[in-house]
Parts: structure tokens; C-alpha cells; sequence
């Protein structure tokens, strides 16, 4: 009898959407099979894929402007994945995944592979299992796989770095969002999309953000502020053709490599904090002393670490 | 806090052309406030697209909504193309302005269950727990 | 009441030349036994606030009602919108309503019609002929209006994003009739903005839409003056859960947004405000529903007179429809639906609409049958002629409470208005989503308060009976679909394929022009290109809206 893992297997070599689903699922929900499936993934295609990051304020069109991306994405004959993440209820757990709502122009292509999901409140637990997503819709033959999340918390910021290029989208009218993310943009993004140009503002955006990007060093020579107007499909061809040749970049000079390295290494961190939490929420149970916090935490740590502690 | 030990995933969509979407936003809101993951598909799509988008991100159940008067033709098309897609495991239920015969249909058709106006919103989410759980435990037999 | 000289220049000016022109229903009105009923009750005083604030009926600011006698010189219209099938079917139901003495028709449509979908299309599966008539071509066009004398009737058509497409075929069905456009009554709903925030029909992104409308307007303006070209419309806000302040300000600031468009596109405001009409809800809570109708005719005169500066009355006057609230009827013990539409109609009137639809006792479950739709006529009639409300202007005018919720209500929708305009207009509100957000959060709340028992629904949470018998119920024929489906087989076979193809390339560069579209449509649909295939051209120039 072949083991669920293998099925699975199969069923992305074979581009199978059920296939995928699960996968993502078994990595999310942290399932059995997910430690043979990642194992088993083929490294080849996930060296290979390009990895995009879409970010910033609700509202600004990122979904939209995905969509125009995987019209374009499509019409080059490649395959293309898409995470799209939502933030869950902090209260009820729950959460409402509304992106894909402008994605469902392609909702019968087998060749876009959309997953929505939320951020379950986890501090690093997301990232990785978006992290996982990407080698699984790369393994299954995506060629660029989108992530979209919005750019307000710190662990929206942390899913982007999964992207090896990263894109903040801003509209004209966010005025107060944008002045708050300032610093940030800067740190995070490779590219900054003003949507919305047929609003008014939006050249002021653009020189604005100009002059922010100017600190940049352009080695690379390569327009960082571009414009579109999502909802009419506009700018998008020659945003993607600039992500491309930024890509080529990165790609010659090693830098995507490097990147890819660093968003391992983040994500190996968030995997073990991911699978030390429920020992230590239960470890915390076992033991209710109420020292400082900090004392504590070293206690436990050292508890955990000791092969032949004894619980009392 | 956390209701479910790891959240159910739902897809509530809307087949047909109806615009009429109050009622699937209110149980959108409700699952997502007893701590389901909803996926929203918005109004006016095609069976086929509700379930290709349901199997893609592997949901527990279906949730549809019509009140066009449309439901015989649309609910069990959505349930032929999710079994046309191998998703014949998920559960599809239903609501709108459906009359008593059309519920015998549409439960013969392969719906799972069947809501009509009026029908308490605690009844509703205990169904779609019931449906989600009863398919994450034939998942888990898999 | 001391004489006063703005009384008496009311009584002078517009009172007498509305008697003249409508005399009054009855000579007198009387109680039962002989004291008479006042025409308008009038404070004590009238001070300039009693003239702010409500003035004399058929004058500024309108509060008391557009019509110096209001229903002692006529009742509202009684206006029951109905839907059927097919067009056939449908011209023998209006050809009975106009022997019957009716002049007014109205028109619904289904669903693939009021998106733009042909019959045959993969979308309009199951809905074809489902909540009103199905209309392909001109051919289906002719079909509804066969022996209809065009130039007798008005003609009310619930439709939105393609209604360019729709009025065009009803010009060329009058052409064919030997009728000019110039002589046409009626009116387009013609409100795509509510369509993106309430009731779902939209096609196009907001933007070309509004200039679907203002072609609309123009062509309409210089050739067909008696046509209505929109009715700015609350109901459908409501009915998706929005409050009473809600639906007044959204629907005004779609009102605003619509007269601007106009004023951007040449036209003068006092050429074409007189054609704006609106449509509202009526819900059960009589008081705040009078408040409301109260509320929205006096913001709206406001706001044509201070802020676009109409000069003309009939620019500052708003009439609307009324329509009960689908929404509050109950599945359960459907008789007390019948109680429901009492009290929301009694609201209509007693807030002065110009004309009412009254919903059936059976609306929650399918179709209403005959006599249903006779029990919803009848309740009007009895509000009419039995309840004596129609006897006296605005009788609640000068009440604490209603004066202090009119009052509330009017500001509550400034202040609205104020931020949706603040906030870039209704269009980038829309986009944006802030409008469909405040709309969603009032109807999950108001829900919520149903569940949890705090909102009382009598027969559904509470009062609620085992209920054995199960009242007969309305179906559409399935083989509807595929009747209709044959004849735009047919109507295809038959046209010159050639000239349709032609007519609508033409139309497709004129959409990636700045041209008006009116006559490129009208030319496609004298050669029966399809709506189907009109909204697909336009699909392609303007790409298509996702909410
Ligand atoms: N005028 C204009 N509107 C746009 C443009 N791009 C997107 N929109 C509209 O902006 C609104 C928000 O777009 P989304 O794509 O949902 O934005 P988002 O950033 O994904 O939003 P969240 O996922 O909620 O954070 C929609 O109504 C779009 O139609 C554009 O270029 N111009
Ligand atoms: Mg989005």
C-alpha cells in the first residue's frame, strides 16, 4: 500500500490541485506526513522559482494588482502560485479570506495555484508554513509564486522575507498608513508600486517616494519606483519585465542565494520555536511557580534540556 | 480564545447571478467568529469555479447561498463538479429561499444539509462544525 | 392661527394653482358625523424656525411634502412591480392591466438580463425567466410591447448597468411603431452606484459606468425630454442592512454624485434635476421611517439649492417610490407579513410618497401568487380610502418626537455624506470599500441582535408555532430556459450576420473613444445584435468589476 506522503508525491509531480491542497494543509496543521512529504521535494524546482512578495495597506490594490500580475504571468506561459494571507481574529481564532475574490478570473486555470491563508495568530509559525507552501507550488511546477500579505504587523513584514523580491504597494489617499511605514519600506522593499495612478496624488507619491528610494544604491541601475493602475490592467506588463531583470541581478550577483540563505535561516528559527512552543506551554503547566518571567523561562529551558529530569 | 484545536477551513460562496448577499456575509462573520477560516468567494460565480477554488484550498465544507430561485439547477451542479475534480468528500451545504420539496431534492442530490430564512444562526454553524469535523475525521482514516 | 404673510403668500401662489389644477378628491372631508378634517394643521405661530425647518407643503424645503395639497387632490400611485417569464406572457398581463385601465406599466427583468448575459450563456444557467422577463434582443423587445401603443404609456424598467442597451431597444421598438423618442414616459432605474454597494448587478468598474450614464443623459436631454433617466435608489442599501441615516445618506450621495457627473458633462442643473426620481424602503418602524422620507426631502432640497444652485423648485423637489421592506418578511406564519407591509406602507404614506409598491404575504418564499399580490393591493387601498391618513397634509409634522428624529435622521446623513465625501467621493468609497463596510457592519449587528434574542421577530425567535399546513407557492416553468434559449437560436439565424458584426466593431472603437455610445447601440440593436454581445464589446473596453 503506498503511505499518504507518496500519494501526495505523486499527485504534485502530476500538477494535481487536490494534491496541493492537501500538502499545504498537512504542512500548515503540522500532520504526519508533513516531515517525508518536505523531505521529498524537488530541489531542483525550488531553487529555480521566483518568489515575489506583495505588501502593504489594505486597500492599496494589492489583490487587484496580483491578479493583473497573473494575467501577465499567464499570457508568458508560466506557471504561477499564489499565497494570499489574511490576518486571523486574535479573539475568535476565525478569520475571513477575502483576496482571492479578484483572483477568480482564473479560477478554472490549472495553472494558477491560489491558497489562501491566515496567519493564526503564530509568532514565526506562518512564515514557515507559507514557507512551505512556496517549495510545494514550486515542486508542482510554479515558475513565480506571489505572496500577498498586508503590510501593517510586524509578522506580515516577516512573511515577506520569504520573497526574494520584495514589492510595497501604495495608493494615493494612504497618506497617514504610508507615513507610518516609512522607515520600513525602505528596510523591506525592492520596489515600490504606486497603484491607483489615475488618482489624483499619485505623482506626488512617486516623487516622494523617489527621493526616499534615491538612498538606495542603484549598482543595479534599475527604475525602483514604478506606477500602475490595477483595475485597468495598466503599467503591470512593465512592472513584471523590471521585476524580471531586477531578478537577473540578484541572480548574477549572487544575492538571491544569499537571500534565499538568510530566509532559510529565519524560517529554520521559526520551525523551532513553532515545535519547542506546545512542550513549553505544557511545561509551563507542570510547573506554575510564579518567579520572574525571565528567571523562569531559563528554568524551564534548562528543565526541557535536562535528559534526565525527573518532573516532580 | 481558539475554539478549534487547529481552525476548520469553509468556502461560503454564492452560484448564479443573484447579488443578494447579506445573508452569506452574515454566516461568513458568524463561522469566523466561532473560529472557522472562511474562504469568501464573493457573488455571481459558476459552480465550476466554486469548486475548483474549494478544492485548491482544501476546505472542509461548502457552504452556498441562493435566493434567485436557482438552487435546484445550481447547488447539485456544484456538487457534480466537485466530485468531477475529486473532492466527492467535501460537504455541501445550502441555504435560501428553498421550498420543502426542493430540500428532498437537493438532500437526494448529495447536499448535505439545507437551510432555509429564518433558520437560527447557532444551527447553522453547528452544522458546518458537524460537516467539518466529520470530514476531517475521514481525512484522517485516509 | 394668527394670519401670517407667509401663509397667506403660500395659500396664494402655490395652494390655489394646485387646486386649479388638481382639484381636491372630495368637495369636503369629514369625520364620521360632521367635524371637519384641516387640509394642514399649522402651529400656532409660524416663526422663520417653523419655516426652516418645514415650511408649507409643495415649498421649500419640502419637508411637509412636495404637492401643496399632497393625497386630498390625488393618491399616491399604486404600483406593483411584477416579473414574468417571458415577453409573451408578460404583453398579455400588460395588455390586461391597460384595459383595465392602467397607464403605468413596469418592467422586471431577470437576472442575465440586468447583467448583461444572453440566455445562452454559461452564466445565466438556472436563472433564465426566474425573476422577471428574459430579454436577448430587439425581437424579445417587440414580443413585450407587441399592440402596446408606446406613446400612451410610461413605461418603468428596473434596470442598471446595461440600461443603455435596454432603452435603446425600447426606441427602436417605438420607431417601429411610428413613435418618436421625444414622445416617451417612463423611467430607467438607471442607479449602477447602489448596484456596487447594495444589490450586486453590476458589470463594468464604477468609472465607465457613470459614463454609460451620462451618455445616457445627454441623449436623453436633447431627444427624449419626458423620460426619467434614473431613479437614485435607498431601497436596495436597506434591504442589505444598512440604518435609516444609511440609506438616506448613501443614496443622496449618489444622488450628488450622479448631478455632478451630469453638470461635468454641459448639462444645466435645472434642465435635468426635474428627471431625477428616487426610490426608497419602507421598514417597520413607522415612526423612524417617517422621519426618515421627511428627512431625505428636505436634505435633498438643501442640497440643490445652497450647493448646485438649482433655481427652479421643481429642481429642489424630491419625489420618490417607495417600496415595503423584502427584507422583514418571515418565512414563518406568513399572514403576519400581511400586518408588516400595513405598518411600512402606512410609513410610505404617511412620509408622502408619490407611489408604493406594497410586498406580498408570500415574498420570503418564492414568487407571489395572485392572490397574495391582490391582499398587497388591497392593503394600500385600505390605507387609502378606509385609514384616513390620505385626508390631511403631513400629520405628524410638529410632533416632539418626529421633529426631534427628522432632525436627527437629516444630520446623521449630512454628517455621513460629509465623510464619504471627504473620503475622495462615492466612487472611491467604493472602491475602497468603506461604504459596503458600514452597510455590512449595521446588518451584522442587526442580525446579531435577532439571534440573541434582544431584537423581537414575532413568529421567528419569539411566538414561534409548529406550523403544519404549508401555503401554495409560485413556480417558473424550467422549460422557460429552454424556450427562450431557442428563440435567440432562431433570431440568430435569421439577421444579417455580416452587419452585426460590423455594427459592433463600430461600437468597440466608439467605447475606446470619448464618443457617446447611444447611437452606436441603437444601430446594433436594429440589426439584433444581442445584449449579450453589446455588454461583451463593452466587457472588453472597460473590463468587468469584482467586489
Ligand atoms: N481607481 C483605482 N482603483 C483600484 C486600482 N487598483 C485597485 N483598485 C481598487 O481598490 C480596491 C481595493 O483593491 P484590492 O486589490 O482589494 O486591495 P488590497 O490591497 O488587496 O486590499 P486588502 O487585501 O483588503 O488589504 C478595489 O475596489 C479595487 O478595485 C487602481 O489602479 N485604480
Ligand atoms: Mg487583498
Amino acid at each position: 500500500m503506498i503511505s499518504k506522503g507518496e500519494e501526495l508525491l505523486t499527485g504534485l509531480k502530476e500538477q494535481d490541485p487536490r494534491a496541493i491542497g492537501r500538502a499545504i494543509s498537512a504542512v500548515e496543521n503540522n500532520g504526519d506526513v508533513a516531515a517525508d512529504l518536505l523531505a521529498a521535494l524537488d530541489q531542483d524546482l525550488i531553487d529555480k522559482v521566483l518568489v515575489l512578495g506583495i505588501t502593504g495597506p489594505p486597500g492599496a490594490g494589492k489583490s487587484t494588482l496580483t491578479a493583473g500580475m497573473i494575467k501577465t504571468i499567464r499570457e508568458q506561459g508560466q506557471r504561477v502560485g499564489i499565497i494570499a494571507v489574511d490576518p486571523s481574529s486574535p479573539i475568535s481564532g476565525g478569520a475571513i479570506l477575502g483576496d482571492r475574490i479578484r483572483m477568480m478570473d482564473h479560477a478554472l486555470d490549472p495553472d494558477v495555484v491560489v491558497r489562501s491563508m491566515a496567519t493564526r495568530g503564530r509568532l514565526g509559525g506562518l512564515c514557515s508554513s507559507a514557507g512551505a507552501a512556496v517549495r510545494i507550488m514550486a515542486a508542482s511546477g510554479c515558475e513565480v509564486i506571489i505572496i500577498e500579505t498586508v503590510g501593517v504587523g510586524q509578522s506580515e513584514m516577516d512573511i515577506v522575507r520569504l520573497a526574494d523580491i520584495t514589492l510595497m504597494v501604495l495608493a494615493p489617499g494612504f497618506g497617514d498608513d504610508i507615513q507610518a511605514m516609512k522607515a520600513g519600506i525602505l528596510e523591506v522593499a525592492d520596489f515600490l508600486v504606486v497603484n491607483k495612478s489615475d488618482q489624483p496624488g499619485a505623482e506626488a507619491l512617486c516623487m516622494d517616494m523617489e527621493q526616499i528610494f534615491s538612498a538606495k544604491v542603484e549598482e543595479s541601475g534599475i527604475t525602483r519606483v514604478l506606477q500602475t493602475i490595477a483595475s485597468e490592467n495598466r503599467g503591470i506588463d512593465t512592472l513584471l519585465a523590471t521585476v524580471h531583470r531586477f531578478a537577473e541581478h540578484l541572480d548574477t550577483h549572487g544575492i538571491k542565494a544569499q537571500r534565499r540563505s538568510q530566509a532559510l535561516d529565519a524560517e529554520t528559527l521559526d520551525w523551532i520555536l513553532e515545535i519547542l512552543r506546545p512542550r513549553f506551554i505544557l511545561a509551563m503547566k507542570d510547573n506554575p511557580k510564579q518567579t520572574d518571567p525571565r528567571i523562569r523561562a531559563q528554568e524551564l529551558i534548562n528543565t526541557i534540556h535536562n535528559p534526565h529530569n525527573i518532573t516532580p | 480564545m481558539t475554539k478549534q484545536q487547529i481552525p476548520y477551513r469553509v468556502l461560503i460562496g454564492k452560484p448564479g447571478l443573484d447579488g443578494h448577499d447579506r445573508g452569506a456575509k452574515f454566516i461568513a462573520r458568524a463561522l469566523r467568529d466561532e473560529g472557522f477560516e472562511v474562504i469568501y468567494t464573493g457573488i455571481r460565480r459558476t459552480a465550476a469555479e466554486i469548486a475548483a477554488t474549494a478544492i485548491q484550498e482544501d476546505v472542509d465544507v461548502v457552504g452556498l447561498s441562493s435566493l434567485s430561485g436557482a438552487h435546484l439547477r445550481l447547488f447539485p451542479e456544484v456538487v457534480n463538479e466537485l466530485k468531477a475534480r475529486g473532492g466527492a468528500d467535501i460537504p455541501v451545504l445550502g441555504g435560501g429561499v428553498i421550498p420543502d420539496e426542493d430540500i428532498e431534492i437537493l438532500l437526494r442530490e448529495g447536499l448535505n444539509a439545507i437551510f432555509t430564512p429564518g433558520t437560527p444562526a447557532d444551527v447553522i454553524i453547528q452544522s458546518f462544525t458537524k460537516a467539518s469535523q466529520q470530514h476531517r475525521d475521514h481525512d484522517f482514516q485516509r | 392661527m394668527t394670519i401670517n404673510k407667509n401663509f397667506t403668500d403660500w395659500q396664494e401662489q402655490e395652494l390655489d394653482a394646485s387646486l386649479n389644477r388638481f382639484p381636491e378628491r372630495k368637495k369636503e372631508f369629514i369625520l364620521h358625523g360632521d367635524a371637519e378634517v384641516q387640509r394642514l394643521a399649522l402651529p400656532e405661530e409660524i416663526d422663520d424656525d417653523y419655516l426652516e425647518h418645514l415650511g408649507f407643503p409643495g415649498k421649500y424645503p419640502f419637508t411637509r411634502g412636495v404637492q401643496p395639497t399632497m393625497y386630498r387632490g390625488r393618491f399616491w400611485t399604486m404600483r406593483q412591480y411584477a416579473g414574468f417569464s417571458t415577453a409573451a406572457e408578460s404583453n398579455k398581463r400588460y395588455r390586461y392591466l391597460l384595459d383595465q385601465g392602467t397607464t403605468g406599466l413596469s418592467v422586471a427583468f431577470d437576472l442575465p438580463t440586468q447583467i448583461g448575459y444572453d440566455s445562452d450563456d454559461a452564466m445565466a444557467l438556472g436563472e433564465v425567466g426566474k425573476v422577471g422577463v428574459a430579454i436577448d434582443t430587439l425581437a424579445d423587445m417587440e414580443t413585450l410591447f407587441a399592440d402596446i401603443p408606446l406613446d400612451k404609456i410610461s413605461t418603468s424598467m428596473t434596470i442598471n448597468s446595461p440600461a443603455i442597451v435596454l432603452l435603446a431597444m425600447y426606441i427602436v421598438v417605438a420607431e417601429k411603431q411610428g413613435i418618436p423618442a421625444e414622445k416617451l414616459r417612463g423611467t430607467i432605474q438607471n442607479d449602477v452606484l447602489k448596484e456596487y454597494v447594495a444589490r450586486g448587478t453590476y458589470i463594468f468598474p464604477p468609472r465607465p459606468s457613470l459614463g454609460l450614464i451620462t451618455d445616457i443623459f445627454q441623449w436623453c436631454s436633447s431627444n427624449m425630454p419626458l423620460f426619467n433617466t434614473i431613479s437614485i435608489s435607498g431601497y436596495h442599501i436597506r434591504e442589505a442592512g444598512s440604518t435609516a441615516a444609511q440609506e438616506v445618506a448613501f443614496t443622496l450621495a449618489n444622488g450628488i454624485t450622479y448631478v455632478q457627473t451630469a453638470l461635468d458633462a454641459g448639462l444645466e442643473i435645472d434642465h435635468f434635476a426635474r428627471r431625477l426620481a428616487f426610490f426608497f424602503n419602507a421598514s417597520s418602524n413607522l415612526l423612524e421611517e417617517v422621519a426618515k422620507f421627511r428627512a431625505a426631502r428636505r436634505l435633498w432640497a438643501r442640497i440643490m439649492k445652497n450647493r448646485f444652485e438649482a433655481q427652479q423648485p421643481s429642481s429642489m423637489m424630491m419625489r420618490f417610490h417607495t417600496q415595503t421592506a423584502g427584507n422583514s418578511l418571515a418565512a414563518q406564519q406568513i399572514d403576519n407579513n400581511i400586518v408588516r407591509v400595513t405598518l411600512q406602507a402606512l410609513a410610505a404614506v404617511l412620509g408622502g410618497t408619490q407611489s408604493l409598491h406594497t410586498n406580498s404575504r408570500d415574498e420570503a418564499l418564492s414568487l407571489p401568487t395572485e392572490a397574495s399580490v391582490r391582499t398587497a393591493l388591497r392593503t394600500q387601498q385600505i390605507i387609502a380610502h378606509e385609514s384616513g391618513v390620505a385626508d390631511t397634509v403631513d400629520p405628524f409634522a410638529g410632533s416632539y418626537y418626529m421633529e426631534q428624529l427628522t432632525d436627527a435622521i437629516e444630520l446623521a446623513a449630512e454628517e455621513l455624506i460629509a465623510k464619504v465625501e471627504q473620503a475622495g467621493g462615492v466612487v472611491a468609497c467604493i472602491e475602497d470599500g468603506f461604504i459596503q463596510r458600514q452597510i455590512e457592519q449595521a446588518a451584522y449587528d442587526y442580525q446579531k441582535e435577532i439571534e440573541s434574542g434582544e431584537r423581537v421577530i414575532v413568529g421567528v425567535n419569539r411566538f414561534q408555532i409548529e406550523e403544519k399546513e404549508k401555503p401554495e407557492l409560485l413556480r417558473v416553468d424550467p422549460a422557460v430556459e429552454e424556450a427562450q434559449v431557442n428563440q435567440l437560436r432562431r433570431v440568430r439565424e435569421q439577421r444579417d450576420e455580416g452587419a452585426v458584426q460590423t455594427l459592433l466593431a463600430n461600437l468597440q472603437a466608439a467605447a475606446e473613444s470619448d464618443r457617446n455610445l447611444m447611437e452606436p447601440i441603437l444601430d446594433a440593436v436594429r440589426a439584433y445584435a444581442s445584449l449579450g454581445e453589446i455588454c461583451s464589446v463593452l466587457r472588453k473596453v472597460f473590463g468587468e468589476y469584482r467586489d
